[in-house]
């Protein structure tokens, strides 16, 4: 599927390999111009053209690691016997639950769901830690939006809130949203106005043309006086004392929101995880969706994992939600607070775990991760993590944009197909999930012949 | 497809095949390998059907069942899902219910209807793989799509500056690269106006797209010609500018005529036949609309009925569902780059309100105007109408004078003076039913293997128990039979089965490519190699043969 070929220069050195047009998976931009040099002697990437700091990091620092495929209670043991443990604690399990896949392929994804529909267990992806505020919002007020694309070709406001781009996500100016130029925005940056609203000045600063800081924890005070102003509504005489934000930089933020050709509103975790969560989404795409009476205007969470929007699209078309579903009942069931994985663990519910591609160990609440330590835990990850150190059963799986192919979804949902620069000795999480799986219809048939 | 050597043998059913001219005559229909044979041996498994009705599977040719479109109205209407689940069983995965179900849900609930194919009706170049990865989870039927080119920017480039081979050849190239089954034009032109003009809309057809100097209506007959041409096995799949509004029925009437004698599937029609001033109230254009039809052969249509009761707006036409908008419920608009739009609204059809019950009429009043069974097909633009659980009752309407009669009694009153249904009183016959839903939309789909139970068709077969009420009747088959396989056994599910992907792949000069890539590099946000869905997502697939392939339809009409 990739597309190899050996440079003139450098015939000589047979191992080298290009791959071209390879997708970067590092965050949720998942760029897909990478040009990467594989040195196939070292299993190595020496050179990622076109990748950013993070990517490069992402990609040349990448190495096969001595390590064994798969561990039961830290003994190294053959993958086939691992896979039988792994299937016999989530068929004895009366709460399992599934935890992470934002860092797999749709593919892998897609049967982690179907493990869960068969263990009647319980399923929840790294949204409900990060946008899933959003996911929340737009069940309650929709969401006008757009491809990254189109941003490119027409935006000519471009506003984020409660994010550092410049930081976490590097290249989502300089490709997608403020640098390039696009089809009705000939100049590119020139003719755009770029506004950053944050509680501080952040290194994605030097970009804007505008910097508003908004008081910590005011967020939903600010955007509901947007909202009333752009309705003609009045509006708090104390707003500034209230937000940090004077009256008149609000009315002409207002004005040009409303005189733009093509606005976008992007929107981070400093608006969907400080104080309001989803209230602040939901005012944030309500605000996006009023400027459509006066002209176009979208809005778009800015999302971190590679693939943890194809999470949310598997989940959502296995299930009908998005994150938090539970099929204790034999149907897919949703309820955030209930049946999101920090909640879920803290109340001490579940009795086996199975985390993919994610390490909770090292980054839930104190209670939660005291639950974890008690239940048998399974994980699948490309890398030794605490997590993984903690499992009964630890599967080490080759990394997904690197080692293996696949579906990744960028944060606009379109679809993209990997491609792997050099084989890996390890399993992928497909493969591992689909031996589970297959051994746990294996033991519930068994199961049901006993009983009948 | 069924294991070699699988026999089936439905026995003394009355058989509804109306593409072999076979109207109810009692047989018995034998299965082998998948495929309907004329022979089977003693060990063939027997289906008792007598007094059974035994038809095609039902073949959807409008609906809108997967990807992003579909999945932003599944997460955006939690509680449309919790009223209505669908358990797992030993052989089938669970899901959910309400009007846009999760993609095992749609593929069950299709075949509990006796559906065995259905075609997504607007899918975004750029979605298309997301697309066939939900295909892949909607179990039991056959499916495909027809890939949105009617604001394709790069098309209408090509079309300014006159490049007539090079447009045909573009349009093959993105079918091919989509790996579609047909090309579908959408409020063609409005992308310019809504998106780069403030969320304005196309209102006159014969307005130019600025900035491509080219009328909507200019733009659409291009295509339809281009496609007639290249011989795919679907024409040109329609959905007509203004959508909706009171007197669109002159944009109709101007959009078939446009096709100047080429093939043109016009779709949904109800919603475009419309008489009446615009920004007045609703009348019924259903006479004009289905005369032009009657006698124009060049045209095939599926109503696109609606049905009261709950709906999703979805649509590539934003706008529109922009305009439907009221007392701010929540609204979806998702731009895609260069090629489309996309509007999703939940919706409600009342049958206290004139403009709802209108609607209603006049999909009926279209197929009980309809002359030839052949052109006039059966959809509810599901979710759009309605959802497509509502077909049995829509059935039943058309099927039972005395049904409509009665619930003509209980809807919109100045609606029902104002339109034509009271005084229609034909009725559709079990066989005219088997061709609306089946035989039809298999046959202008270019599904040699569809649509009929004829020697080496597909064995996508269903067995009703015959009852006079017709909604109960076709709510519940009493046998589905998927490719061979029994899926379905006395109402209850005895297997699963992944179903095909269908797609077509015309044939084009491979040069345009060096055209293509530059527009990318300028325009898209993706890279132009990792455009293209490639071989790994088939899976089980079968290509469409073309018009001119030698494998020829027989057409038995």
């Amino acid at each position: 599927m990739s597309e190899t070929k050996t440079p003139e220069a450098e015939k000589d050195e047979p191992n080298i390999r290009i791959v071209e047009d390879a997708t970067c998976t590092f965050c949720g931009c998942v760029c897909d111009d990478m040009e990467l040099t594989v040195d196939l002697d070292a299993n190595r990437i020496t050179k990622a053209k076109n990748a950013c700091v993070l990517g490069r990091a992402w990609f040349l620092q990448h190495g096969i690691e001595d390590h064994p495929q798969a561990m039961i209670e830290g003994r190294e043991v053959p993958l086939e016997e691992a896979m039988d443990e792994a299937a016999r604690i989530l068929h004895e399990a009366k709460f399992p639950i599934t935890y992470g896949l934002s860092d797999s392929p749709c593919e892998a994804q897609r049967v982690a769901v179907a493990i869960n529909d068969l263990v009647r267990g319980n399923i929840d992806t790294t949204t409900s830690v990060c946008h899933g505020p959003s996911g929340i919002a737009f069940q309650g007020v929709g969401e006008s939006t757009s491809t990254l694309g189109e941003v490119k070709n027409r935006a000519d406001l471009v506003i984020y809130w409660g994010g550092n781009p410049a930081e976490s996500h590097p290249r989502h100016f300089t490709r997608y949203t403020v640098t390039p130029k696009g089809r009705y925005i000939p100049n590119g940056k020139k003719d755009r106005y770029v506004v950053l609203i944050d509680v501080r000045k952040t290194p994605s600063a030097p970009v804007a043309d505008q910097l508003i800081r908004v008081k910590p924890g005011r967020d939903f005070e600010l955007l509901w006086a947007l909202r009333a102003l752009v309705r003609g509504r009045d509006i708090d005489p104390d707003i500034e004392e209230i937000t940090g934000v004077s009256r008149e930089v609000l009315d002409e933020l207002v004005e040009r929101m409303k005189n733009c050709n093509f606005g976008v509103l992007f929107f981070g975790m400093g608006l969907t995880m400080t104080r309001g969560r989803h209230f602040n989404s939901g005012a944030l795409l309500a605000l996006a969706t009023d400027l459509n009476k006066h002209t176009h205007f979208v809005a778009k969470p800015v999302r971190g994992h590679g693939n943890v929007t194809g999470a949310d699209n598997v989940v959502s078309w296995q299930t009908g939600y998005p994150f938090g579903v539970n099929f204790h009942r034999g149907y897919p069931r949703f309820n955030p607070g209930e049946y999101t994985t920090v909640d879920l663990l803290a109340r001490g519910d579940a009795d086996a775990a199975l985390m993919i591609a994610t390490d909770p160990a090292s980054n839930f609440p104190k209670h939660a991760i005291e639950h974890l330590k008690k239940i048998p835990v399974i994980s699948l990850d490309a890398k030794p993590t605490y997590t993984s150190r903690q499992a009964r059963v630890a599967f080490m799986v080759a990394t997904y944009g690197i080692n293996t192919g696949g579906t990744v979804y960028r944060m606009d949902d379109v679809p993209i197909t990997l491609r792997p620069a050099f084989d890996s000795p390890f399993p992928t999480d497909e493969e591992v999930l689909t031996g589970i799986h297959t051994r746990l219809k294996k033991l519930r048939a068994n199961g049901r012949k006993k009983a009948a | 497809m069924a294991e070699n050597g699988t026999e089936l043998r439905i026995k003394g059913g009355k058989v509804y095949d109306p593409a072999n001219g076979i109207d109810g005559e009692v047989r018995d229909v034998l299965v082998r390998d998948g495929r309907i044979v004329d022979k089977v041996s003693g060990k063939a498994r027997t289906f008792d059907a007598h007094g059974m009705v035994v038809m095609p599977g039902g073949v959807d040719i409008h609906c809108h069942i997967a990807g992003p479109k579909v999945n932003l109205s599944r997460k955006l209407q939690p509680e449309d899902h919790r009223l209505d689940v669908h358990p797992a069983t030993d052989v089938t995965r669970s899901g959910v219910g309400g009007v846009t179900p999760s993609t095992f849900a749609t593929g069950y609930r299709y075949a509990t209807l006796g559906y065995t194919a259905a075609f997504d009706a607007a899918v975004p170049p750029l979605a298309a793989r997301h697309v066939i990865e939900e295909f892949h989870d909607t179990p039991v039927i056959d499916k495909g799509f027809y890939v949105l080119l009617g604001n394709n920017m790069f098309l209408y480039d090509l079309l300014k500056q006159g490049r007539k081979q090079d447009f045909k050849d573009a349009i093959a190239w993105w079918v091919t690269a989509a790996r579609a089954a047909g090309v579908k034009l959408v409020n063609a032109g409005s992308d310019e106006f809504w998106k780069g003009r403030r969320n304005e809309n196309v209102t006159d057809v014969n307005e130019e797209i600025d900035p491509f100097d080219l009328t909507p209506l200019q733009a659409t007959a291009a295509f339809i010609e281009a496609v007639d041409e290249l011989n795919l096995p679907h024409p040109t799949h329609i959905h007509c500018n203004n959508l909706g509004h009171s007197g669109n029925v002159q944009t109709t009437l101007d959009t078939m005529k446009s096709a100047e004698g080429h093939r043109a599937h016009i779709a949904h029609i109800q919603f475009h036949s419309y008489a009446g001033e615009p920004g007045k109230r609703v009348q019924t254009g259903s006479e004009a609309i289905i005369d032009y039809i009657n006698n124009n052969e060049n045209i095939t249509t599926d109503i696109g009925m609606v049905m009261f009761g709950k709906a999703t707006a979805m649509t590539a036409d934003a706008p529109l569902t922009w305009m439907l908008r009221f007392k701010d419920t929540k609204w979806v608009n998702a731009d895609t780059e260069c090629e489309s739009g996309c509007g999703v609204m939940p919706f409600e059809y009342q049958d206290t309100n004139y403009t709802h019950t209108m609607q209603w009429a006049i999909g009926l009043e279209l197929f009980l105007l309809s002359q030839d069974p052949w052109r006039v097909m059966f959809s509810t633009d599901h979710p759009n109408g309605a959802s497509f659980r509502t077909y049995p009752r829509l059935i039943r309407l058309l099927m039972d004078r005395g049904f409509r009669s009665e619930m003509m009694g209980r809807v919109n009153q100045k609606a029902i003076k104002n339109c034509l249904l009271p005084q229609l009183d034909r009725e559709y016959t079990l066989s005219e039913i088997a061709i609306i839903t089946r035989a039809a939309p298999a046959r202008a789909l270019g599904l040699v293997n569809k649509g009929h139970l004829g020697v080496g068709a597909d064995a996508d077969i269903t067995i009703y128990t015959d009852d006079e009420n017709r909604e109960r009747m076709f709510n519940a088959p009493r046998y589905v039979i998927k490719a061979g396989k029994p899926i379905i056994e006395d109402h209850e599910f005895v297997d699963d089965h992944i179903g095909r992907f269908l797609h077509t792949e015309p044939e084009h000069d491979p040069a345009i490519e060096d055209q293509i890539r530059p527009f990318f590099e300028d325009y898209y946000s993706i890279q132009f190699n990792n455009y293209r869905v490639d071989a790994s997502y088939l899976h089980d697939h079968e290509v469409i043969p073309l018009r001119n392939s030698g494998n020829k339809k027989k057409g038995n009409k």
